[in-house]
């Protein structure tokens, strides 16, 4: 035996490590304390918080008040939640008629039990869900929101506002521009010349230019390029601008999906007879409509926050009739009030999907979104 | 799918039917596009022409040589009532480009500190920054320009219960109202000593590299450039007898006279875009440095790089890969953004332009088309560049 | 080219001078004890294989040794220097210990030859034309001198892995870490690394590798050393270590890894 040799026999147990370096103690000093500039930035940061925090807490929360009918029951000089209160049926529904809300209400609760159905894993039909969502349900919706048949009272959209307008210009402008931003995109891959020419220009041309010329372009100029007889509504004017500029979007987000298919597939499906249309719709966009979906929702996020600029031409948008309520001589002095309130509404929707996409996206990275 | 049936035409027995043939049927669908294009065009300007002449309105940019009539309440160049709607145009895109480099500028600063507190080892400021992150990017831009304009510096109080934070600036709902430098005689002479110190940092620069290449000696050359370029002019300055007078703000009736004025329609506007679009600089900065893999810094740091140096020679030149296109195209966002100047009456292109302009003449087509061509001016030469720094910058492959 | 021509390695004259050593090195990830009571002394000239099954904390144990991972206990001496916190301790001691990883980890920014001339410009201050010619010499040895004015991304796996070896040899280190210089290569790309770390070897440089190439540690090991759940098993000369293991944690190991 040489002399190098050493043998262990019996295995060492797993000891707990120092005390210094686990637990709270060790935890902090790792991340708050491990050296002098560190623990500096810390204190820095704790006295930021302490200032930034604790007015806003008391002003929200400890001296503000909630319950009243005017604004003389906000005597505690903190926030005054009742001019919110006291309005925020306008807020939510515009200037709909109180008797027909319901209208509203039920379509958005049929709307979001659709969308948790495709959202929620293990759910059966998802493909015949997705069907309703993006056929059926915006024909339903229309007759639901602007009436006119089925015994429903006519309500015209120049009554719509809030929130619910908010909802209705984001929706229909993400759901009517995925169809085009799909021929977009694939035309974009097309290898016929004029074609590709044909997309690139009209995405490139709408992504250049700011919505808010689109907005102006659909409100001054949609006038002027039909027959005099076709008179638009303002909301389908704006509407109509928005799904063109989205389009253009949404047709870069496709490409991006398209991209991500490995050309095996495109090999396989052409292998196995199929000719392009069928290969897209078969093969092709069911999986790459599954990789958009991230990008689907962060272009909705973006639009969602958009839609506020409908307000410029207009339209009662959430944030537009806040600012309208805002000028209203019995409550004047609580922007701060009506501001603060709209960007929650909007901070809670828009942080929701945004965390709902990244958690799809890890899904799909890490290879457990294969189903 | 193209390569069988191109062949099969030679082949006698089968022949193929027209429609089966991809090279013609493309040809047909690119000729009905081109067709349904043009009809879609005709449609547009036929019910167009008609509709103008309906209205009374001639077409044309004649318009641009009439006196607009209007005043601008920010300008930087001579604008009055009397000149034409040509010159309010220049104004407003002057405007437009004010607001949008400086916007880039404190936008860029801001992202990158958020950006880089977001990787600190602290976890206290990890966690502030993307609460700043979370925070402002998912609320609109256009309520935060209300915020700060309507909630914040609409409330300030009058000119004459100025806030007065330093001597002679003064903060009230007029805006915010500084003195402004007036070079005299002689103050060429700093001007000239700021160039001689960047000339001399460059030539100093490229000696040190080439110090370094024969000797291996490092000089110290980024101390040595700042305190030139700061300390020569300050030492001319000071040896020329402070050639420098102030004009300073001083109320005069109901409103400050003299000095220099930020109006509070552009600092909201500054504001709010250089936040929000800090916000999303941030995350760009963020997963630019994260996509510099861990075994980069690993295997530098073995090779015994410093710290600093790791982060100049390896991290730095690969994140700027990464990180440029994208911050690219949050610049021309953040440009396109500026336009929402028009909800709060700050007088951009799009508010003066297509705006007051368009409301005055009922020029509709012409201004649009206008503002757009400006837009799209800009975002060409964005993706220009784009196009070119990435086939500039791209690593080497196989 | 040194004094070993047979493979008994123990044969071999060696130096006295203690080039790295472990006291009793612990280290924790959270709650995880993944070094246990580590003790291990290299000699100058000395070279050592580790292996073990995935996870034994053998990576762990020589990423230590040039700081990239930090221990909770014990002591670590890298040329007569205590590691510490001290950066400029760290920054010293790894100007003198080379490090080739898995991935290479070659700069793609940068060409072979200035991967090969950063750290030597950079952290020894040495004039570019010298540290050119350096680089050159040491690319010359790893058989890729033609390849020195591409960048990684343009080369194989194996040519990038021996430019790394190259660009660690530029900074004349007292000691090389290995840690599984093979294991993300093509198998017709490990003989051309072995080789040149088989020649590095036959040099008289100090090596620690972690590798799973037994036919490497049968050739050039001086020691080899069996880890596993974080702690030495056991140690040994090549020729007894593969045939008369005593542990039988070793001798499952070696059946499983033999086997093929």
């Amino acid at each position: 035996m040489s002399n190098l040799s050493k043998v262990r026999h019996d295995m060492l147990p797993n000891l707990p490590p120092p005390a210094s370096s686990v637990g709270v103690i060790g935890w902090m000093r790792a991340n708050l304390f491990s050296n002098i500039t560190n623990s500096v930035l810390t204190l820095f940061a704790l006295y930021l918080l302490y200032i930034l925090l604790t007015p806003t807490i008391s002003w929200v929360f400890i001296n503000s008040d909630w319950t009243g009918s005017s604004r003389d029951a906000c005597t505690s000089g903190g926030a005054c939640w009742v001019f919110v209160a006291n309005r925020f049926d306008q807020f939510m529904y515009g200037f709909y008629p109180e008797a027909e809300i319901w209208r509203i209400n039920l379509t958005f609760l049929l709307l979001v039990a659709q969308v948790l159905w495709l959202m929620l894993p293990n759910l059966p039909y998802k493909g015949m869900v997705a069907a309703v969502v993006l056929l059926v349900f915006p024909i339903l919706a229309y007759f639901l929101l602007y009436g006119g048949s089925f015994g429903l009272e006519v309500v015209e959209t120049h009554k719509w506002g809030g929130l619910s307008l908010t909802l209705v210009l984001a929706i229909v402008g993400i759901v009517a521009a995925l169809p085009f931003g799909v021929l977009l995109a694939l035309g974009r891959r097309s290898e016929m010349p004029i074609v590709k020419s044909f997309c690139v220009v009209y995405i490139e041309f709408w992504r250049g230019i700011p919505l808010i010329t689109v907005l102006f372009m659909a409100s001054v100029m949609l006038p002027l390029f039909v027959p005099e007889e076709m008179n638009f509504d303002k909301l389908l004017r704006a509407m109509i601008g928005i799904v063109m500029f989205q389009s253009a979007y949404m047709a870069e987000v496709v490409r991006g999906g398209l991209q991500a298919i490995p050309k095996g597939q495109y090999e396989a499906a052409q292998a196995l007879g199929l000719n392009y249309w069928k290969m897209m719709v078969f093969v092709v966009l069911p999986q790459a409509l599954k990789l958009m979906i991230p990008g689907i929702v962060n272009t909705f996020i973006a639009l969602f926050k958009d839609t506020s600029l409908v307000l410029i031409i207009g339209l009662f948008d959430l944030l537009a009739i806040v600012q309208a309520g805002l000028t209203d001589p019995k409550w004047l002095g609580f922007s701060v009030e009506g501001y603060a309130f709209v960007a929650f509404v909007f901070w809670v929707f828009c942080f929701g999907m945004s965390k709902y996409s990244q958690h799809l996206e890890n899904r799909f990275h890490t290879g457990h979104g294969s189903r | 799918m193209q390569s069988d049936a191109k062949k099969s035409p030679s082949a006698p027995s089968t022949k193929t039917r027209f429609w089966h043939d991809p090279a013609k049927r493309a040809l047909v669908f690119q000729i009905l596009l081109v067709l349904g294009v043009f009809a879609v065009l005709w449609f547009i300007v036929q019910n167009t022409l008609h509709n103008l002449e309906s209205r009374g309105i001639t077409t044309g940019f004649a318009f641009l040589s009439q006196e607009a009539g209007f005043g601008i309440i920010q300008s930087l160049v001579e604008y009055s009532e009397s000149s034409s709607y040509g010159q309010t145009f220049l104004v407003g895109l002057l405007n437009t480009i004010l607001v949008s480099a400086l916007g880039i500028f404190f936008a860029t600063v801001l992202g990158f500190i958020i950006g880089v507190a977001r990787l600190s080892n602290n976890w206290l400021v990890a966690k502030l920054a993307s609460a700043y992150v979370e925070i402002f990017r998912n609320i609109p831009l256009l309520l935060q320009i209300f915020f700060w304009y309507f909630a914040v510096l609409r409330a300030l109080p009058s000119p004459r219960q100025s806030f007065q934070p330093f001597d002679n600036v003064f903060l009230n709902v007029r805006g915010l109202f500084m003195p402004q430098p007036m070079p005299q005689q002689g103050f060429e002479l700093v001007w000239w000593a700021l160039l001689i110190a960047i000339a001399g940092s460059v030539v100093l620069a490229r000696w040190s590299k080439k110090r370094q290449d024969a000797t291996g000696q490092l000089f110290p050359v980024y101390k040595t450039a700042l305190a030139l370029i700061i300390g020569l002019p300050l030492i001319v300055f000071w040896l020329s007898g402070s050639p420098l007078t102030w004009d300073e703000p001083a109320l005069r009736g109901f409103n400050f006279r003299g000095g220099m004025t930020i109006i509070p329609e552009l600092a909201a506007l500054l504001v709010a875009l250089s936040i929000y679009t800090a916000a999303f600089i941030a995350e760009i900065v963020r997963s630019g440095i994260q996509a510099v893999s861990k075994g980069q810094t690993e295997a530098a740091s073995a090779l015994g790089l410093s710290k600093a140096k790791v982060l100049r020679l390896v991290v730095i030149p690969q994140s700027v890969r990464v990180i440029i296109p994208p911050l690219t195209s949050q610049y021309l966002n953040l440009i396109k953004n500026s336009s929402l100047a028009t909800a709060i009456g700050y007088p951009d292109l799009v508010s003066v332009f297509a705006g007051t302009t368009l409301n005055q003449t009922g020029q509709a087509i012409e201004v649009i088309f206008m503002t757009m061509l400006v837009y799209l001016t800009l975002s060409l030469l964005v993706s220009a560049f784009m196009n070119w720094f990435n086939t500039r910058m791209a690593l080497v492959e196989r | 080219m040194t004094t070993n021509t047979t493979n008994s390695a123990a044969a071999r004259e060696l130096n006295d001078e203690l080039m790295v050593e472990l006291r009793g090195v612990n280290k924790w990830y959270g709650q995880f004890h993944v070094l246990k009571d580590v003790n291990l002394e290299v000699r100058k000239g000395e070279r050592i294989v580790i292996c073990g099954p995935s996870g034994s904390g053998k990576s762990t144990t020589i990423r230590c040794i040039n700081r990239l991972e930090e221990h909770q206990k014990g002591d670590i001496i890298v040329g007569g220097t205590t590691l510490n916190n001290d950066l400029k301790n760290i920054e010293t001691i790894r100007r003198e210990v080379g490090m080739v990883f898995q991935h290479f980890n070659l700069f793609p920014h940068l060409t072979v030859l200035e991967n090969c001339c950063l750290a030597p410009i950079w952290v020894r201050k040495i004039p570019r034309k010298e540290a050119e010619a350096m680089a050159m010499k040491y690319l010359e040895r790893v058989k890729i001198q033609d390849q020195a004015l591409k960048f990684p991304g343009q080369l194989s796996g194996g040519q990038q892995q021996r430019v790394a070896i190259a660009r660690s040899l530029c900074m004349n280190p007292q000691v090389m870490l290995f840690d599984e210089p093979t294991s993300a290569l093509d198998p017709e790309m490990i003989k051309e690394v072995l080789d040149v770390m088989i020649e590095l070897a036959q040099e008289g440089m100090t090596m620690i590798c972690v590798t799973h190439e037994m036919g490497f540690a049968k050739t050039v090991a001086d020691r080899v050393i069996f880890m596993d759940k974080g702690q030495i098993i056991e140690e040994n000369d090549p020729h007894n270590f593969f045939n008369h293991p005593q542990s039988e944690r070793t001798q499952l190991f070696l059946s499983q890894i033999l086997q093929h």
